[in-house]
């Protein structure tokens, strides 16, 4: 363990000409309660790099959740600060596109109307075809096939899965915010979602923030793990850059040689 | 041509094969072509409300013919049976109410006018003449015989309207080109008129509740202070009694419309059936506005959507099942009270019929007044299913199968 630590580099090098995308100052989350204040998050500081992957692991209830909606402006801030590109967020906005942990599809609406609504939003001047062609291109590489034009209803929860996350790439965002994702699929989906996610991300590059609970998920999606302590007065306890190249095929990372160090240090972190 | 519904028939169609193996015979000489048949049959069945038939549709295809033969017994043989047992019972209260009123007859003739009157008396109720028959609950075969009765009315009065109507055709053209409004048939209402009638008040007075209480409901469930403000006012008026707000319109209406050429009883009526029914859609809108999935409105936030779009594009889709919840009881309620407000709007319709019956006080009056209940029943429940399938229309939670 001691052997990993010194070896592990703490920084992401190959990211080191890029500039900060998201960053969080001294953030504070309080939820006033008639016993008084109950202080979730405390003094955070958190630096993300463009086209970084990285995965919040922690406890539930440790506030990474609310750390989430706060960068994506569903929640408000009590202190401190979040820039994303340099600019302070002040509320919801589509640069910052969030995959929901339930699919939220609107039910009324077909896969391809569920996207198109996003894009319309984003790209007003584009003309129909071209709108209609960025939903089809994004639909397609999530694995939709021909289920376009089903219900959102009449699809199973993992394909609801694949049509958010299309709807997220589609926006174009500057950062991708994952709450859970696949927190409510069975293992084996959850496996195809991972790849559909990472390889649509590998031509992307979109700067992501991941929420999970799963040790395997966060080091196979992310560049870097950032561990929350538990809550209250949440903050980042440590952190663990994964080095593995990519594009990731799950079996190789699976066989990597210090895969199960990797892991070991994510379980050791969780376990006091 | 039919992709989706074709593909899942084949999949429910094919374990058939192997493990029911008797029933496989059965099944095999049906084509794929009626087994669709069967299931859009039955679809359409359950979605017009008529899914007790569903057994007896898969008993003819020879489906199970054991299971499907006690189902179809259970769901369309019981309610049958139970309505022959109201019949009877019907039938033996009326008899027991009819010779109970004629006994006293009977007696009141003899301790007035003595033994030779209480004889007459009883000779002319046997003899079946109206001047004496006992005033009382008409039992089943009466009011079976007064709905042909006004049933014979109705082809009557339908055929002296077309005669008539053949007659001023040509004057009637003359008149409008010169300008005049047509003549129009005059003559006494035919009972199926009085439905027709009343269809339309309860219609109108629907759509006025509709426009009223679905946009007043959109505006109150964004907003929490309005909801709070409304609150008051809303549980206050909900519970007036028809017949006051009928009062309360009538106040109004007499003052404002001062024309007499306008139908005021029928004004007067569609309003007041409005008032009384729209508030189950005012709430129920209020509340599924209210009530929208966070998701929905988180994915709103995220897209930006001002809002217009955030009201036709997330709220009102999201809501639209409890709205219709909201407008299948506002119909129901106002085809409830339609009747009592006719009767004191003297609007015509069948509630004015019920109340004239009830006044003239002829022979066949009182089963002529059952007809109209077990009517004015019937349209309710024919009423309650067509919102029931609009409302199976617009509910998304449940996976079209």
């Amino acid at each position: 363990m001691e052997a990993l630590l010194k070896e592990a580099p703490k920084v992401n090098h190959h990211l080191d000409h890029m500039p900060n995308m998201l960053v969080c100052e001294n953030l504070q989350k309080v939820y006033p309660t008639p016993t008084g204040d109950y202080v979730v998050l405390d003094d955070l500081q958190l630096e993300i790099k463009q086209s970084e992957f990285v995965s919040i692991i922690g406890h539930s209830g440790c506030g990474k959740s609310t750390l989430l909606t706060m960068i994506a402006g569903l929640n408000e801030i009590s202190g401190g600060t979040i820039y994303v590109d340099g600019e302070p967020v002040r509320e919801a906005g589509p640069d910052r596109a969030v995959v929901f942990q339930s699919p939220s599809l609107l039910p009324w609406l077909t896969a391809l109307q569920n996207v198109l609504i996003g894009v319309k939003q984003v790209f007003p001047s584009a003309s129909k075809a071209e709108k209609l062609e960025i939903c089809k291109y994004y639909l397609d590489k999530v694995g939709l096939g021909n289920d376009f034009h089903k219900k959102a209803t009449e699809l199973s929860q993992g394909m609801q899965q694949r049509v958010g996350i299309a709807r997220a790439f589609a926006l174009k965002p500057k950062i991708l915010l994952l709450d859970e994702p696949f927190g409510m699929l069975d293992s084996l989906t959850r496996g195809e979602l991972q790849d559909v996610l990472l390889e649509i991300w590998q031509k992307e590059k979109i700067t992501a923030v991941a929420i999970t609970h799963d040790v395997d998920e966060s080091i196979f999606l992310a560049d870097r793990v950032i561990m929350m302590t538990s809550g209250p007065y949440a903050k980042i306890g440590d952190e663990l850059v994964i080095p593995f190249a990519r594009p990731r095929n799950r079996k190789e990372v699976l066989e990597h040689p210090e895969y199960y160090d990797y892991r070991a240090y994510l379980l050791n972190f969780l376990n006091h | 041509m039919c992709r989706g519904w074709c593909e899942r028939v084949t999949v429910t169609a094919a374990p058939l094969h192997l493990p029911y193996l008797h029933t496989a015979k059965a099944i095999i000489p049906t084509t794929h072509i009626t087994l669709h048949m069967k299931t859009k049959i039955i679809k359409t069945l359950r979605f017009i409300g008529l899914g007790f038939l569903e057994p007896l549709i898969r008993l003819i295809s020879g489906e199970e013919p054991q299971k499907n033969a006690s189902l179809f017994l259970k769901k369309a043989i019981l309610p049958v049976a139970s309505i022959f047992i109201f019949v009877l019972i019907w039938h033996t209260g009326a008899t027991a109410l009819y010779n109970s009123e004629a006994s006293a007859r009977i007696e009141k003739a003899r301790t007035e006018q003595g033994e030779a009157a209480a004889t007459a008396m009883k000779a002319c109720i046997e003899s079946g003449d109206i001047s004496c028959q006992p005033n009382t609950l008409p039992s089943p075969a009466k009011v079976w015989a007064a709905y042909k009765a006004l049933w014979a009315d109705h082809v009557q009065i339908a055929q002296k309207k077309e005669e008539f109507q053949s007659k001023v055709a040509a004057t009637n053209e003359q008149r409008a080109a010169q300008g005049l409004a047509p003549i129009t048939y005059t003559g006494r209402p035919s009972f199926v008129d009085q439905i027709g009638t009343s269809l339309k008040t309860v219609a109108a007075g629907f759509l006025l509740a509709m426009f009223i209480a679905v946009p007043i409901g959109i505006i109150m469930g964004l907003s929490d202070s309005l909801r709070t403000a409304f609150n008051w006012l809303i549980q206050i008026f909900k519970p007036v009694s028809p017949v006051v707000w009928l009062l309360l319109v009538f106040m109004i209406v007499k003052t404002l419309i001062t024309d007499p050429t306008m139908d005021k009883s029928f004004i007067i009526s569609f309003i007041s059936v409005g008032l009384c029914a729209m508030w189950a859609t005012l709430v129920n809108t209020s509340m599924g506005v209210a009530s929208v999935d966070k998701d929905y409105i988180n994915v709103a936030k995220v897209l930006k959507l001002n809002i217009g779009q955030n009201i036709f594009k997330i709220i009102l889709p999201a809501s639209l099942p409890l709205i219709f919840t909201g407008l299948r009881i506002t119909v129901s309620v106002a085809w409830m009270v339609l009747i009592a407000i006719e009767l004191l709007a003297q609007s015509p319709g069948l509630g004015s019929f019920v109340w004239e019956e009830f006044q003239n006080g002829a022979n066949d009056s009182n089963a002529k007044i059952i007809v109209a209940m077990f009517v004015i029943g019937t349209i309710g429940f024919l009423l309650d299913r067509i919102m029931l399938s609009v409302q199976n229309l617009m509910t998304f939670n449940k996976t079209t199968a």
